[in-house]
């Protein structure tokens, strides 16, 4: 079900002296099965943006079409829309309330019908996939390390099964095989249930290794909208808007202008390493010889 | 003894039933000694959940350990009486950049800790000023923070601790909410104040390119300190690392990987530059 952006703008509040144009006349298409990256400096309006998708905000103008139908029209059932279209808050805290996680986690297929024998089975599924310790399950969300109610607010929105997912910074505060395991899994539901994924995310080198379409947001308005090693080869203008590419960028560009010739396009570790073993081959490196045995 | 010494430190979360008797407990310190130097610059890893903020939050006496001591500057932090001189040794910085400003002003928001103290308004000025510069956000002063970036709002809260002159701030997790710059900025300011006032840093983060430029790094599992050292000693060990669910920097796992495959190379590279200057010999 392809989400269409069409002239949206969205202002804060409007006409009083804290007016914020948070977007201005975003044209976007999402297609089916896409796994898409948001970047772009901290309240350049990732959050905005995205909450549009489900209906959370109503944009000031513009019109934001699912399937091709305005989703603000009359009669729209944006109850179904919103089971559709999963989104997990950046802030955890906005969505645990409930008195222990499993309960939490139960609340959104509760929500869509389920009652709670059908929803726990689902439940404990999201919560497994995410990471999240069985022993933990029934704790209170106020018990939990930071990084525990990251992964319990990820599960409720798993849990109901969406058809597009969208993470907002899903993976700030985790650590780093939680932060592995989790995309890992997200990417595994995009590749083998067709899910869209959309992420918006501070991480440079996650977004490099995950996505194959990049969204680049720059004070309310789209700037890029590439693959991502495109996109990363304007890094001079990316630091200029609170941003970077992944640390592999930096060094292959170093590494070309010294001489040695890789690939400008590996934007990961893996693609970095194949090239650079290429390139150390092609000039005939010291640094390989000697059978090239292992240290 | 150095300005944070810990020895033998347990704590344990409890948790009550309605009649209030204590009906479960979660060891989340287990057993932790450890001892800082004053002018260190000390990074802390661990899983989630392996007890850093636990840990944190006895370095200003937020929490109390179950056994053992915590030391602050020599004095025992579960001494009630003292509570408030350690508050002032040990500031803390947290993740979220929301939750920490509360003024609507800039320059109120950092004088807020001073006020509270009793220093009288003529040197709270000054302090507001010197801790504004220092985080390089002084032409901001004037400002509504609702209105600054991410980053900016992190600076303006280290000004608000260091406004309270503390020997000592506890970062948890400064920058897991910033964009890069900002992460870049808010490093680069905690760096200065280190730097230039001497001010002992203590910071967690799930970040590994944060932690090379420390003096030390602890890596924390399940409630115990299991790796110390300095960062080219700590990410030399790219399996243990892993095994404790942790990573290494982005170029330290490519240069681990090209050596694996062969490439002669240094062991322990954590930089960029270091990595093309090994690679172009
Ligand atoms: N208020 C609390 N009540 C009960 N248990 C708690 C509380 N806060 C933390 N815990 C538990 O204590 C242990 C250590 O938590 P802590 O918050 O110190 O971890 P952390 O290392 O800071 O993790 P993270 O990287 O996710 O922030 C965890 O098992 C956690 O579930
Ligand atoms: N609830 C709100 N009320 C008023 N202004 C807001 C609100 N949420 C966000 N903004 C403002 O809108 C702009 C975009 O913010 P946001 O979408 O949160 O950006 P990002 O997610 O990219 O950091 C910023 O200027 C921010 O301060
Ligand atoms: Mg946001
Ligand atoms: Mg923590």
């Amino acid at each position: 079900m392809p989400i269409e952006c069409k002239d949206v703008s969205f202002t804060y509040a409007p006409a009083t002296a804290y007016e914020i144009h948070a977007l201005k006349n975003i044209n976007l298409r999402i297609e089916d099965h896409e796994f898409i990256g948001i970047i772009g400096h901290t309240g350049s309006g990732k959050s905005t943006l995205i909450q549009h998708f489900n209906a959370l905000i109503q944009p000031t103008s513009g019109t934001i079409l699912y399937n091709g139908e305005d989703i603000w029209g009359q009669n729209y059932n944006r109850r179904t829309l919103r089971s559709e279209v999963g989104l997990a808050f950046q802030y955890p805290e906005h969505q645990l309330f409930e008195n222990d996680v499993l309960s939490d986690v139960c609340f959104g297929p509760m929500n869509q019908g389920l009652t709670r024998e059908e929803a726990e089975p689902e439940a404990r599924k999201a919560l497994l996939q995410v990471g999240f310790k069985e022993k933990n399950f029934l704790k209170s969300p106020f018990e939990l390390s930071g990084g525990q109610k990251k992964r319990a607010a990820i599960a409720g929105v798993l849990a109901m099964n969406p058809k597009i997912l969208i993470l907002d910074e899903p993976t700030a505060g985790l650590d780093p095989r939680g932060r592995d395991n989790i995309l890992d899994q997200i990417a595994e539901l995009q590749s083998v249930r067709g899910i869209t994924i959309i992420l918006v995310s501070h991480s440079m080198e996650d977004i490099a290794k995950y996505t194959r379409r990049l969204i680049v947001m720059n004070q309310g308005e789209v700037v890029y909208d590439d693959a991502p090693h495109e996109v990363f080869s304007h890094y001079e203008e990316l630091e200029k808007m609170g941003l970077a590419a992944p640390q592999v960028t930096y060094l292959m560009n170093g590494l070309k202008k010294r001489g040695l010739p890789v690939d400008l396009k590996a934007d990961t570790v893996a693609e970095a390493s194949k090239s650079i073993l290429k390139a150390l081959r092609e000039v005939d490196s010291p640094l390989l010889k000697e059978g090239g045995s292992h240290v | 003894m150095g300005i944070i010494k810990a020895l033998g430190l347990v704590f344990d979360y409890l948790k009550y039933d309605e009649e209030g008797n204590v009906e479960d407990t979660q060891r989340a310190i287990d057993d932790v000694s450890l001892d800082i130097e004053e002018g260190d610059f000390i990074a802390i890893l661990g899983h989630n959940g392996s007890g850093k903020s636990t840990l944190a939050k006895h370095m200003n006496a937020l929490l109390l350990p179950t056994e053992g001591t915590m030391w602050v500057e020599g004095i025992d932090t579960s001494k009630e009486e003292k509570l408030w001189r350690i508050r002032q040794k040990a500031g803390m910085v947290f993740q979220n950049p929301d939750n920490q400003i509360i003024a609507s002003v800039v320059e109120e928001d950092v004088g807020f800790g001073p006020e509270n103290m009793g220093i009288p308004t003529e040197k709270i000025w000054k302090r507001v000023d010197d801790s504004l510069k220092a985080v390089g956000m002084l032409s901001y002063r004037n400002h509504s923070p609702n209105r600054l970036s991410g980053g900016q709002k992190q600076r303006v809260a280290i000004a608000g601790v260091m406004a309270m002159r503390p020997k000592c701030i506890v970062l948890d997790e400064p920058t897991a909410m910033l964009d890069p710059i900002g992460r870049r900025e808010v490093l680069d300011a905690v760096h200065e104040l280190n730097r230039e006032a001497g001010v002992t840093v203590i910071l967690i983060t799930h970040y590994m390119e944060e932690a090379i430029e420390a003096d030390k790094v602890f890596v924390m599992d399940n409630g115990k300190v299991v790796m110390q050292g300095s960062p080219r000693e700590v990410f030399s060990q790219v399996e243990t690392l892993k095994s404790y669910r942790l990573d290494v920097p982005q170029v330290t796992e490519l240069a681990y990987e090209l050596s694996q495959a062969g490439v002669k190379l240094p062991q322990g590279i954590l930089t960029i530059e270091e990595l093309e200057e090994a690679l172009c010999r």
